[in-house]
């Protein structure tokens, strides 16, 4: 086998594996979509094939059912609010952290970084809850995931800071800037990727949460779509197809999101781990 | 510059009073109150000294196969991850057809909710009529059909087996990322110097990826020990104990209100984090705080 044939060859295995690895990842996917458009009947051997009546209602059937606008409104003020102070506060502890670097300012950064490792006890957790009347409260599922994702989310800023060169800090305040103003409106600015960057991924971790809500929501209005799926995958377990539509309408935003932002998802997941 | 002045501590204040409160806090009153007999039933607290400790360790309750279970799902899908990751990156971070195609669709599962994940293959490894099964008697592999999610011989290379599924992209990703970061020229000079493909891989690649490597490893290693959502919606620790995992478990026990029991087994693996997190710490911050 000559030079060439070999590389041909090569060139069409790699092939053959990148597609087969696809082809799992898609097929699954694609049963849920297909399932979501079928029959109660026909979905209930969830096959790959093309549904033979194509019904729309089951996603207005689920919504009505599953109540999921409001799970849906939930999840948005969750997600949503723990991500606008996630991102507001952390990248600002990020700026000072990354600037100070004295010994003690640098301990601190490790302790907080230490979070992204650190197993959260939930039993105790609901000790402080109750201490703190946070359980079964929005605002309290909003300030637990501020406290989850903010070790993540500081040690991203906190590589974006270290980018915009100090120098610039000094001419700020050479021409009078006082610090808030040298941060909101010298900094801040030159962070936008960053506060996209993070934000982002702050939002998807948020939105497909499950564990908080499970143990500190007990009321099922306050429920997110993760618990509303999963409620309502106990109810209706003969009802493929509609357990199909409500997966898609609570992956939908995720998706959406993955598909428009991909650069700042991948690009985000990679800047802590990759340094070129 | 007074560096005091110009960057307020107060500007670091309320994540990490947060983060105290909620995160760390609870981590270090769950120590103290496994040493208690703190339960749902008794309204006064009492020192019960190792006690709890001693259940999770002396084996005659279940509690350490929670521990070795978890870990166990670790090792497993940590080794699996890696190495279909590093074969995928090392074919997509070349040119071939439709890369971004593939790259953007391997991503994919790593974006959606872990327990929807799980919900969706708990058809999909139906037994009767799950689409594996049906799709194994379809290529004459009927033989290979399985209980995949009741047989207890199987049911936790199951779960793996999902967990696996989705978190392979995000460690090709990882990879690919780092591969691009090699500079060409080492490359360029292996070719020279007539290293095959092979040992192109073994002494460029690897070498160049040491620092991507351990941190796909350690970031893993955490999801891997925190593990719930993937379990709670695919066997829900079943069937008998076969797939419980830490966390599960201490949904359970807490359910049960076997309070000083569930904190006692978190606690255990609180600390075992805390004395390898400060090295997972160090890895994941290198080239980046020393400067």
């Amino acid at each position: 086998m000559n030079a060439k044939t070999k590389k041909k060859v090569q060139t069409v295995l790699k092939n053959i594996v990148a597609w087969i690895a696809s082809l799992i990842v898609i097929v699954p996917l694609f049963l849920i979509i297909l399932n979501a458009f079928k029959g109660n009947g026909e979905a209930l051997t969830m096959t790959i094939s093309l549904p033979k009546k194509w019904v729309f209602t089951n996603f207005m059937t689920v919504i009505e059912k599953g109540k999921l606008i409001r799970s849906f409104v939930n999840s948005v003020i969750y997600a949503g609010g723990a991500t606008i102070l996630c991102v507001f506060f952390d990248t600002m502890a990020a700026y000072v952290f990354s600037r100070r670097r004295s010994k003690g300012m640098n301990a601190l950064y490790m302790f907080v970084v230490l979070g992204m490792v650190i197993p959260i006890n939930y039993v105790t957790l609901t000790k402080v809850m109750q201490f703190t009347h946070l359980n079964n409260s929005a605002i309290g599922i909003i300030i637990l995931y501020i406290a989850m994702q903010t070790p993540f989310t500081i040690f991203l800023t906190y590589g974006f800071v270290s980018k915009i060169p100090v120098e610039l800090d000094e001419a700020a305040l050479l021409d009078g800037c006082s610090p808030f103003q040298l941060y909101f409106k010298i900094v801040l600015p030159l962070l936008k990727p960053a506060v996209v960057t993070a934000g982002v991924l702050c939002f998807l971790n948020c939105w497909n949460e499950f564990m908080m809500p499970l143990y500190f929501l007990n009321s099922s209005n306050k429920w997110p779509m993760t618990l509303a799926v999963y409620n309502f995958f106990g109810q209706f377990e003969m009802n493929w197809n509609l357990i199909c539509a409500d997966v898609i309408l609570t992956c939908a935003p995720v998706v959406i999101m993955y598909l428009a932002c991909q650069k700042y998802i991948v690009g985000g997941q990679t800047s802590g781990a990759v340094k070129g | 510059m007074n560096k005091r002045k110009v960057y307020p501590w107060y500007f670091v204040l309320v994540p990490l009073l947060i983060y105290c409160v909620f995160s760390v806090i609870p981590g270090i009153m769950g120590i103290a109150y496994s040493f208690t007999d703190w339960s749902a039933y008794g309204k006064e607290l009492h020192f019960v000294g190792w006690k709890n400790f001693l259940e999770v360790f002396n084996g005659k309750g279940d509690y350490l196969k929670y521990i070795t279970n978890t870990m166990l799902f670790t090792a497993v899908t940590v080794v699996a991850k890696m190495l279909f990751g590093l074969i995928l990156a090392v074919i997509l971070a070349k040119n071939i057809k439709g890369k971004n195609f593939h790259r953007a669709v391997m991503y994919l599962p790593s974006v959606l909710p872990i327990l929807v994940t799980g919900l969706t293959f708990t058809s999909i490894l139906n037994p009767k009529n799950g689409f594996l099964n049906e799709f194994l008697r379809a290529i004459g592999l009927g033989k290979l059909t399985q209980m995949w999610l009741t047989n207890p011989k199987i049911a936790f290379w199951s779960v793996m087996g999902v967990d696996i599924w989705r978190g392979t992209g995000y460690i090709m990703t990882l990879l690919i990322v780092g591969i691009l970061a090699i500079p060409k020229v080492y490359y360029e000079a292996a070719s020279i110097d007539g290293a095959s493909w092979w040992a192109q891989f073994k002494y460029v690649t690897m070498p160049m990826l040491r620092q991507t490597l351990s941190v796909c490893i350690v970031l893993n290693v955490i999801y891997g020990l925190k593990i719930f959502d993937m379990v709670y919606a695919l066997t829900n620790g079943g069937p008998g104990k076969r797939t419980e995992v830490l966390y599960t478990a201490v949904y359970k026990m807490m359910s049960k209100g076997l309070y000083a029991q569930a904190t006692a087994i978190s606690s255990v693996l609180f600390i075992f984090m805390l004395i390898v997190g400060f090295f997972m710490v160090k890895i994941l911050t290198r080239n980046e705080v020393v400067e």
